[in-house]
């Protein structure tokens, strides 16, 4: 019986598979049915995934099975509940309150966070001796690693019109700036091109077995 | 009152937070680690509004016969079909309310929804995902399109990055001789990655790092309110 599932399994796949490539000719009936589809069955499992791995520990776990120790989960519990209170308009105002403790930590943290990891971190690692490379090529390299990391923070400074010698600096970052977008864009057409192949590899040889 | 004990409770909130990195010593230290935990309950409860939402607006399409409400419908029943698979029979190594389903997964080889998962969310993303590779060409002939400096700097460090990870690269470029080995399609991506893109991304991650500090501080000090909405 299992590998009758196992093949209704692949068909399933093929469906959606097809369906889905469908809107290479035009928006149809099948195309938005495989969307809805994937809407739902994708909100889903996100809620599942989030009572398993979130939920059931972090909260309900500790307050059906050690309510004693763990009286103090009742607020989070609460302010969870009230949150839901968003979908009643008479009582969507005590909503704010968790979205405030929600707000407050977030907002605590990714300050920190950003200021240590993406602002300090990426900070000392540009201070570096550019003449210190092992090779030409490395010391050209940190030149550009130094200049391309000042003229492109210069770029984002927005506070002062940048006219005249004060643009030079800007235009040089926009440069840096679109090299590294290439890149990023060349990345993305490889990373989509893969998942192609790998739809194409799984209909030509899971489902029709053309290929070994 | 409704906005501003919220806004309170922000401003008290996000001290405690930031106060604890610069006093690593009890009771900061240990009501932070427990802000971060109710953190993470909360806004477990946010994405569950967010799915009452979806299900909310479908069910009203369905309800009021609007147009496309089929579609609605689909989208319902396979919401309902895998939370219900989840709750009765668990995920993965996870328990459900009915224990681990053995007869069921015996009958089709795995939990019903890990079943639903691979033969369903599996293909679908990698599809939807998959047919941006065909929208991409367009969108590439738009990005590439030789109009200015700039845009020749994108097109031919995408050309050259998308040359240097793949065979085809290599072959290229394999006749150059040693003296010029910088220029050797794989060797140029990996400094054009490693130095001219990686000073670009430290300069968009450092600039946005200082916009985060500077909005979070906003939002603490109770400049920045837009995310309590309206005055309702």
């Amino acid at each position: 019986m299992v590998s009758t599932m196992s093949v209704l399994g692949t068909w399933i796949g093929v469906f959606f598979t097809l369906s889905i490539f469908s809107f290479l000719f035009k928006d149809n009936p099948f195309y938005k049915f495989a969307e809805q589809v994937f809407i739902g069955l994708s909100a889903g499992y996100g809620l599942i995934y989030l009572i398993y791995n979130v939920l059931i520990p972090n909260l309900f776990h500790k307050l059906i099975f050690d309510f004693s120790h763990n009286v103090i989960l009742l607020i989070p519990a609460t302010l969870g509940l009230m949150m839901l209170l968003r979908l009643i308009p008479s009582l969507q105002w005590l909503s704010k309150y968790p979205l405030a403790v929600v707000i407050g930590t977030a907002v605590g943290i990714s300050m920190l966070r950003y200021m240590q990891s993406d602002f300090l971190n990426q900070l000392t690692a540009t201070m570096i001796n550019p003449l210190a490379g092992a090779t030409k090529v490395e010391i050209v390299g940190n030149f550009l690693l130094i200049i391309g990391t000042i003229c492109g923070i210069y770029f984002f400074y927005f506070s002062r019109k940048k006219e005249g010698i004060y643009s030079v600096p800007s235009r040089i970052g926009i440069w840096f700036l679109m090299i590294s977008f290439g890149a990023s864009f060349g990345y993305t057409v490889m990373a989509r091109v893969s998942l192609l192949i790998g739809r194409l590899d799984f209909l030509l040889k899971d489902w029709l077995h053309i290929i070994k | 009152m409704k906005r501003t004990i919220p806004l309170l409770i922000t401003f008290i909130v996000g001290l405690i937070v930031i106060s604890s990195e610069f006093i690593p010593h009890r009771p900061f230290s240990m009501i932070n680690s427990t802000l971060e935990n109710w953190y993470l309950s909360i806004s477990g409860f946010a994405i569950v509004l967010g799915l009452l939402s979806l299900v909310q607006v479908n069910s009203s399409k369905v309800y009021h016969k609007a147009e496309n409400w089929q579609y609605s419908l689909a989208s319902l029943v396979s919401l309902v079909v895998i939370v219900i698979f989840g709750v009765l029979w668990g995920m993965e190594d996870q328990r459900g309310i009915l224990g681990n389903g053995e007869a069921i997964s015996a009958f089709i080889g795995k939990k019903p929804f890990d079943y639903l998962f691979d033969n369903g969310i599996t293909p679908l993303s990698s599809t939807m995902f998959s047919l941006l590779a065909f929208f991409i060409a367009s969108a590439a002939y738009r990005a590439f399109i030789i109009r200015s400096f700039e845009s020749n700097l994108l097109m031919i460090t995408a050309v050259i990055v998308i040359l240097g990870r793949t065979s085809f690269g290599p072959m290229l470029t394999s006749w150059l001789p040693k003296s010029l080995s910088f220029l050797h399609l794989p060797n140029l991506t990996d400094f054009i990655l490693t130095y001219p893109s990686s000073a670009a991304q430290r300069a968009i991650l450092m600039s946005a790092s200082l916009g985060i500090i500077g909005s979070s501080l906003r939002i603490i000090i109770g400049l920045e309110r837009s995310y309590l909405g309206s005055d309702e």
